[in-house]
């Protein structure tokens, strides 16, 4: 029964990502590219190259083309650039491994700190003194301590 | 492994990652920054940076270093850019005038679509060689800071002058080209 609410529950979840491939919006894709001269999303340009990419991308939308077509269309005239997420393959994979890295990398580190710490301090047990006390600065303690005595 | 030593680790790791943050950023400032433009502005004749990309006339490649020899006029331009459309016409009179004297022309189509391109060169039956930068490859090593842009190159491959923005008339070209026909 379980199995079954998560197969549901996965193709609920993927049901929408097919659809935008199958069939994307131009909203969506204009979110999902960059214009190659003011490097902002076309979106929220209105460059020309930026207007001559819309009208690309409403054509290809008309002309039945998936999503990855016509990101792939674009790449093959502008470079990968015009992709506003860098794809997960090649030189670019670095920008996606890096942030990982370097958490994972400062996990690894709190973590050894933390275990060192709480051995540092060793339980219950007093410390033990490295070298005894000078016997003027142990007198001195005693009688200040004296003071306090009820 | 002790504290201490678990603390200069962390140390050395941390100066490594900052020193590696800043030799990406000077990389990455040095890529944007064309010596090109600096050596011109400087008055000197630096060296026109080197590429081979796509004809748009479908004869293959160009490669520019095969030009050594002959002063090249090399055009940047788009479909899209307004300003290109007036110039075109200009350079490519001044194309049938210079071709005969020694002097190329080439124009760079950058950051367009093929199509448009090849549209645009036969709606104003330009006849000189162009290639395609759709990626725009060319435009930081030359210091492109916008569309049109023409640089004047000497025989020896040297850069002697540029006009940003459209060429206003045939005697601006005319002035360009002679500049990079004189002996340097």
């Amino acid at each position: 029964m379980r199995l079954v609410a998560l197969a549901l529950a996965a193709l609920v979840l993927a049901a929408p990502a097919a659809a935008s491939e199958e069939r994307p919006t131009a909203a969506e894709l204009e979110s999902e590219l960059v214009c190659p001269v003011c490097e902002s999303t076309l979106d929220t340009s209105n460059a020309p190259v930026a207007l001559r990419m819309k009208a690309f991308i409403r054509a290809r939308i008309a002309a039945g083309d998936t999503k990855s077509e016509i990101k792939a269309a674009l790449v093959d005239q502008f470079g990968s650039s015009v992709l506003a997420v860098p794809p997960k393959r090649g030189f670019e994979l670095i920008a996606w491994l890096l942030p990982l890295a370097g958490l994972a990398l400062g996990v690894v580190a709190v973590g050894l700190l933390a275990w060192h710490w709480s051995r540092g301090r060793g339980g219950d047990e007093p410390p033990e003194a490295d070298t005894p006390l000078d016997p003027a600065l142990e007198r001195r303690l005693d009688d200040e301590l004296a003071r306090f005595d009820p | 492994m002790t504290l201490a030593r678990l603390r200069l680790a962390a140390q050395v790791l941390a100066v490594v990652i900052v020193v590696a943050l800043f030799g990406l950023l000077a990389w990455k400032l040095t890529q944007g920054e064309s010596e090109v433009t600096a050596q011109l502005d400087r008055g000197g004749s630096p060296a026109a940076p080197a590429f081979t990309l796509e004809r748009l006339d479908g004869k293959g490649e160009l490669e520019f270093a095969s030009l050594r020899g002959k002063a090249v006029v090399l055009n940047f331009w788009a479909s899209w850019c307004g300003p290109c459309k007036d110039e075109t016409p200009l350079l490519q009179e001044g194309w049938k005038r210079w071709q005969d004297k020694g002097v190329v022309f080439v124009g760079v189509d950058v950051k367009d679509f093929r199509g448009d391109a090849r549209a645009f060169l036969a709606r104003y039956g330009v006849t000189y060689p162009n290639v395609y930068d759709g990626k725009g490859s060319t435009v930081g090593r030359y210091g492109v800071t916008g569309f049109p842009e023409t640089y004047f190159v000497d025989a020896a491959g040297n850069v002697r002058s540029r006009i940003a923005g459209p060429v206003e008339d045939a005697a601006e070209l005319d002035a360009g080209i002679e500049r990079a026909l004189a002996p340097a």
